[in-house]
Formats: C-alpha cells, structure tokens, sequence
C-alpha cells in the first residue's frame, strides 16, 4: 500500500490551535462588552457597529478578489470581522455610517491588504483606521454622547437611529464629553483636573461604564472580564495588558503626586478612554506586537508610558491608538533584541562554560 | 529528590493508552526476513554470507566497518535467499541492499561469544567489546552505535550514566513494557553500562505517565544503591537527552559540546536490555520491542519482532487496518519517519511502527504566520521559530543559521503548536541539510585546493631541483658563475 500524501517532515499530530479558533475566541471575549454598550448607546451604535464590521468583511473580500486570490480559508479565518468588531468598538457610538465604511478601506486595504494581508502587516490595522478618521474627520470622530440605553425614554428609536447614522444628524441636547476629554477641554481654560473630575461620573461607574466614550471601550470591567477569558484560554498572556496598565497607572500616579492640579491620578487613566480595551485586546495583537515575553513586556511598558505622556501633553485627550501605533514601529527592533537565550549559550550567544554556569 | 525546570515543551495528546497495557508478543516468524546492512548511524555494514547460504541464528552475517558501524546478525536459522535492493524505511523510499533470509523454522543458534562471567568487575574493554560484537545500536530511534558511546569514559570523568526511559513521544509504549516486563534486565544492563563508563551513579528518567514502569524499576532498584529511579514530568521533547540531562542535574549542555563534557552519559532502556543480553548471554541484536499503534490499526499492540521483519507482517499480527491511514510512520509521531509504504522491513531503531488517521494527524494546510509567538515560548531550544523560517523561505540560509538553525533539534514542538499550521521543521530540516552540504562542498572545495598546492609546489621543487642539478653538473664544467647564481638559490627557497 502507498501513501499518497506529500512527503514532508514530522511532526504527525497537531494541537487543536488554529487561526480561525484564536480569532472566534478573541470575538467571543469582546461580546459582552460590545453587548453592553450595543445596549448603552443604542440603535445608532447597532447600525454603525454592522455597517463597520461588514465593510471590513467586504474590503477584505475585495482586496483578495482583486490580487486574484481565493476568498477562502482567508475570509473565512476571522481576522478582518475581528478588525473591523475593534475599529468599531473605538468609534464614537453615533458617529455616522461612513466613518464605518472609510475605516474599513484604512483598517483592511491599506492597513493590511497593502502589506501582504494577515501576519504581514507592521501597523495595527484598527488604531491605523482609527488614527486617520481622527486626524481627518476630526469632528465627527469626537462627536460623544451621554449612554442612552435601549428603549429608555428619551433614547432614539429605529427610525430615529437611522437618521443619525446615516443622516449624520446628532440632534441637540443629547451630546457630552468624554471624561478625558472633559479634563483636557478643562486644562486649556484654566480649570483645575479637581474641578474637571467634580462633574464626571465617579470611579465606580466608570469602571462599569456608565459614560460617554467610544462605542465598545467604556466598560473597564466587562473588558477586564473578556481579557481574563483570552488569558484563560491562553490566546493571550498577562504580559502586554499588566505592563501597560501597570506603566499608565504608575505613570499617572506619579504626575497626580507631583501636581495633583495637572494630572489625574492613576485610577482615573485607566478607567477612563480605551485603557481596558487597548491593553487587552488591541495592544495584544499578535502580528503587531513583539512574540517574546520580554518583548511584550517593553511593548506594554512603551504603550502605557506614551499612552500617558500623550494624554497628558499632547494635543489630543486620548492617547492609545497614538501609543499603540509608535510602538508598533518598535516592535521588529525590540524583537531583534529580545530573543530567547539559546540553549547550551549565554545571551551573548557564546557556549556556556562546562559544568552548566550561567 | 529535586528536579530542575526546562523550557518550554509541550503537551501533545500522547494517547498512549491504545497500546499501553498490551503485553509485549512474539511474532511468528516471518516468511521471510530483509536485514539491511545499513541500520545505524556511520558506515555501512559489509556482507559476510553469500546467496544459498545457510546461517545460523545469532551468526553475523555482515561485519560492522570503520570507528562507527554496527554488524548484523541473523535473526534465526534459514538460508540466504539472495542479497538483493530493497525499499528502506525512509522517507525518500529509496532502496538499500538487504540479505534475504529465508528461515527454516529450527531456531539453531549459532556459537555465540563468551559472555561474561562478572561483567561487573571485568575489563571495560571487554564489555565494550561484546557490545560491538552484538551491533547494539541506540534503541530510542537514533541508532548510533552504543560502543561508541561507552568509549566516553575512557578520556572524560564521567559522573552518572543517565537512562533514558522518559518515552516522551506520544503513541510509543515500547520502553514502558520493557520496563515494566524485564526491569531486572533493563536495570542490569545499566549498571554494566555504568561500569564500562566508569561513572559510578545510574539515574533512570522516567515521565511520570508511566506509574506501572516506575513502581517495577524502583523495586528492581532498590538493591543496588548507586541506582536511582526518578520520575520526570510529562513534557515533550523530555526524552531529548540533553533536556532529561538538564531536569535530573539542573547542568546545561554547552553549545557544541556532549552531555558527557558535563559528566553524564545518556543511553535508552532498550539498549540497556539489549547490553544486558550481549554481555551476559553473548547473544546479538537481532530482534526488538516495536509499538505497533494508531487509531488506524485494528488492534495496537507491542510486538517483538526480528529484525528485518517486514512491516506488513506486524500489521497484519495486529488485525490489519481500519481503513485508508492518513500517514504512516516509523517511530514516534513528533519526530518519526514518514513511511512511503507498508513493504519494508523492521530495523534496530524501529520503536513505533504507527498508521494514523486523517482526525489523528490534524493536517491541513498552511496558512500565514500571525506572529502568535508561540514557538518562540515553547521551542526547548529556545531558538525563534518564525524568524528562522522567515529567512529560510526567503532562502537566507546565512540568516537563519545566524540565529542558530543548526542547533535545532528537530522535535516537532513548533510545527505542532502553530495554528497556522506552517511545517516549520520541514523548512528547519530543508535549511540544514542545505547547510550541511554547503559545509562539505566548502571543504572539499578547500581540500582541492591545498591538494592543487602542494601538486604545483611539488613540480615546482621537482623542476628547481632538476635546474640546480643541470647547474651544478655546469659548474664541474667551469660555466661562468654569474650565469648559475641564481638557480642555485632556487632549491633554498623551495
């Protein structure tokens, strides 16, 4: 009897691991956060979340149709749903319908598709999208509003909704700011962060998510509970979020120290703008973070200290995707310097002395 | 006792379970039985016995040559039916010359040598020289010829012999019985290992999946108080002799260096069995425990099978099998030989013969890598997977040989765990024996020309010495001296 099969090495087995299973799973630990905040902002953020996540899907088909590639597995393993499930969740929930759309064409073709697709890309494609609605549509990417859940009254109904996603009307009295940036906003006139802090809602329903922000980042705690399920699952490791947050909150603390009148302290960075969402699922992004642990510990180091130093002087509240973006460009250089000592060699690479010193 | 910590690994599913509690069974003689001269490491053996012949069981019917070759033996009485090409059991499914041995069913032993009386106060050499003499090759699947590997101890002080009984491969449950069947056997071969070695401790590594084998070693220890038996934890490549080295001593192999420069030798069970035999009985190598498993086998068992058995016939022992097998291989499924047929023989490093069903392989195919960094965490060699092969397709072999592609060890823990599915030792293989031949190229390049060299200088000296003999014969003559000046310095150069 002959074996037909292609003759290549060992090993014969395989670990139930695949592409599509880490991108299913990734998506299962976002839903209860995007279902909360589905519900939090309402029907406007239904159809702008399903117009982005569907031109994601759709420009990614589109990009293999036109380098003449077949549209599966590829469009099948998850990653461009995934892509477009994050640029969504960092959209302002009422923002209109083509911000959706524009972000797809950023995130999928020319954050992605351009380089080669899945794996190849040196930027994140969703902070890519995100980054340049923002810088180019600066109005209608910080148009926030307060939570107005579902069938609430005074919430916009369906038909409501759909004038303001795709009519690109906000009708008055229903906008308001993000706390970040409320105490930015605060600064530049002279307000003190005591003051700013005064009007916003208190720690405890930030970390639940009681307030305005983008479409899927509010919920600190829903967020927290989505990335201990990638940990759990061993998708993720705890290396990247604890380095990022860790820095941002000593980061942050340390200012609060120094000028409490300046800075926020640190429980406040975190639990406020895309912290939770950034450090656990968009700074964790395989194919733009380093692969060693050591790697991923300078990443989520550089991440939190830029996040805060962004935040804090720069010229725009929020400072994640900024953050995630410039580490990105670091991150063949911090995985050139961060490879693991081989074995039977020291770190330089030299042969270990007889006897096993180290 | 402590154990030490090695890095990375995985946990494959080892279902070991199919074949585990299957005693180890003779097979009926085959009618037929191909001895490959080359079943080991080094050298081929060469041919002592011609076609028509009649052999004895145990007679040697190839000889080992050069400091590393086995001998073969044959596996019972009959007679050589021809000595004629053969499909090996390797991947390229290329032919190697086997003797064809027709058994004639009287199991008539040959004289064999005399074994030892005391082994274990007897000259090292003379152990060494019954091992050679029985052509015991390394069991675990490497089959490197295990004399050489007890001349260690003539030039180092060796401090342990370590006994590899980890069987980390999944599927493979060869040692577990040998273990558990003959742990008198298993523990006395090591101890004349140990003393051929000069290494006065035996530790024996055993995973600690394999309760059975450890409860009969540590009794069958318990007598002799330089053997220690030890459990090691389930985590693959532990059978890698520098990593069992490693968790049992906490002593890290160097770079380019043999676990023997830090004071340990590491043999398998099986071998220890078979040395056992040699030194004892005098009896050869000529036959051997094969786990014959898979959910594509009809009923797995561990067979003892002579060598040069054929495939088919330990198949066939087991049931046959249960549909079309998605692959087939020869020894463990994480570092195994794919087979391109059933229709070869049995060698010594034959320790798992597997048929494997397309849900058992898990093969598909591959997708681009999404830099999960996954095989950087868990390659033991703490290599970068995904670099090297991002060079490797590229076909910068410098590049992936800069990051130390050689000093992979092939054990299959990447291309297992990646979700993209990449073959990542095939391109690591591909890359060695690219290097490999580079290397030999480059040194025979190098040989050549210092060979040119000295050809050229020869002449030249020849062609000097003839000029300064044609001048000195002048000067007896009385040519002027500035005509023969400067030839006569020529000889002085050269």
């Amino acid at each position: 009897m002959m074996i037909e099969t292609a003759t290549t090495s060992a090993p014969y087995t395989h670990s139930a691991a695949s592409v599509q299973k880490t991108m299913t799973t990734v998506i299962l630990a976002l839903v209860p956060a995007t279902a909360f905040n589905l519900y939090l902002f309402g029907w406007p953020a239904v159809f702008l979340f399903a117009v982005t996540v569907g031109a994601c899907a759709a420009m990614e088909g589109l990009a293999l149709l036109i380098s003449g590639r077949r549209l599966m597995p590829t469009l099948g393993d998850g990653s461009a749903v995934l892509t477009g499930w994050l640029l969504a969740m960092t959209l302002p929930p009422w923002a209109p319908w083509w911000t959706g759309v524009l972000g797809a064409v950023f995130a999928i073709l020319l954050g992605k598709q351009i380089f080669g697709g899945l794996g190849q890309n040196l930027f994140n494609p969703a902070m890519v999208a995100r980054v340049a609605l923002l810088v180019s549509f600066p109005v209608a990417m910080t148009s926030w509003v307060a939570p107005h859940p579902l069938f609430w009254t005074g919430t916009p109904g369906f038909l409501d909704a759909l004038a303001i996603t795709f009519g690109g009307q906000i009708p008055d009295g229903y906008s308001a700011a993000t706390a970040l940036g409320l105490v930015k906003t605060g600064l530049s006139m002279g307000q003190t962060v005591s003051q700013s802090v005064g009007q916003l809602p208190d720690l405890m329903d930030m970390g639940l998510g009681l307030r305005a922000g983008s479409l899927g980042e509010t919920s600190a705690l829903l967020i927290l509970g989505g990335g201990l399920f990638l940990i759990w699952k061993k998708v993720i490791t705890w290396h990247v979020p604890a380095a990022m947050l860790g820095t941002l909150f000593v980061a942050a603390t340390l200012g609060h120290l120094a000028n409490p009148e300046r800075f926020t302290d640190g429980a406040f960075q975190i639990l406020s703008g895309a912290a939770f969402l950034g450090a656990f699922f968009i700074a964790t992004d395989y194919v733009t973070s380093p692969v060693s642990k050591t790697g991923q510990l300078i990443f989520g180091f550089g991440v939190g200290l830029l996040t805060w130093i962004i935040r804090s002087f720069a010229g725009y509240p929020e400072g994640v995707a900024f953050a995630v973006l410039l580490m990105n460009s670091l991150t063949p250089i911090i995985d050139q310097y961060t490879r693991p000592r081989r074995f039977g060699r020291t770190r330089r690479g030299e042969p270990l002395a007889p006897q096993g010193d180290k | 006792m402590k154990l030490f910590a090695i890095r990375g690994g995985i946990h494959p599913e080892y279902r070991k379970e199919l074949a585990s509690d299957k005693a180890i069974t003779a097979l009926p003689m085959p009618q037929r039985l191909r001895i490959l001269l080359h079943q080991h490491i080094g050298a081929p053996a060469r041919l002592l016995v011609a076609a028509g012949e009649r052999v004895l069981k145990g007679q040697m019917i190839a000889q080992g040559q050069g400091p590393v070759s086995a001998p073969a033996h044959a596996p019972t009485s009959g007679y050589i039916e021809s000595v004629s090409e053969v499909t090996a059991p390797h991947a390229s499914g290329l032919s190697q010359t086997a003797v064809v041995l027709v058994p004639d069913g009287k199991e008539e032993w040959a004289p064999l040598p005399t074994p030892l009386a005391d082994p274990l106060t007897a000259e090292p050499q003379a152990i060494r020289d019954l091992v050679a003499q029985a052509g015991i090759v390394g069991m675990g699947g490497a089959a490197f010829p295990s004399v050489v590997k007890l001349h260690l101890g003539t030039q180092r002080k060796l401090e342990m012999l370590v006994l590899n009984g980890a069987e980390c491969e999944p599927y493979l449950t060869c040692d577990d019985r040998v273990m558990r069947e003959h742990p008198d056997e298993v523990i006395d071969g090591a101890r004349i290992m140990a003393h051929a070695l000069g290494a006065p401790l035996v530790i024996i590594g055993i995973e600690d999946n394999k309760p059975e084998a450890l409860e009969a070693m540590t009794r069958e220890a318990a007598a002799f108080p330089e053997v220690q038996v030890r459990p090691v934890p389930v985590q693959y490549p532990m059978g890698s002799e520098r990593h069992l080295v490693q968790a049992l001593t906490g002593r890290e192999t160097p770079a380019a260096k043999l676990t023997a420069d830090i004071g340990a030798v590491v043999h398998n069970v099986a071998t220890a069995q078979a040395i056992h035999h040699a030194v004892r009985f005098g009896r050869p190598l000529i036959e051997r425990v094969v786990t014959v498993s898979g959910r594509a086998v009809r009923e797995p068992r561990n067979i003892l099978a002579p060598i040069g058995a054929p495939v088919t016939a330990l198949i066939d022992f087991c049931g046959g099998l249960v549909g079309v097998p998605a692959r087939l291989v020869q020894g463990g499924p994480m570092m195994g030989q794919p087979l391109p047929s059933l229709d070869v023989p049995v060698i010594k490093g034959t320790s798992g013969i597997l048929a494997l069903n397309a849900e058992e392989t898990g093969e598909a195919e591959p997708g681009p890598c999404i830099r999960c960094g996954t095989c950087v965490a868990i390659c033991p060699c703490g290599l970068v997977p995904l670099e090297m092969a991002a060079f490797i397709r590229t076909d910068n072999l410098d590049g992936a040989n800069n990051l130390g592609v050689t000093e992979c060890l092939s054990c299959g823990s990447c291309s297992w765990a990646c979700p993209s599915h990449i073959p990542l030792v095939q391109y690591f293989n591909y890359a060695k024996g690219m290097l490999k031949t580079k290397e030999r190229d480059r040194a025979k390049h190098e040989r050549t020309k210092t060979l040119t060299e000295a050809h050229r200088d020869r002449l030249e000296r020849a062609a000097a010495a003839k000029a300064a003999a044609a001048a000195a014969k002048a000067t007896t003559k009385g040519t002027p001296p500035a005509a023969r000046q400067p030839r006569a310095e020529e000889p002085a150069e050269a």
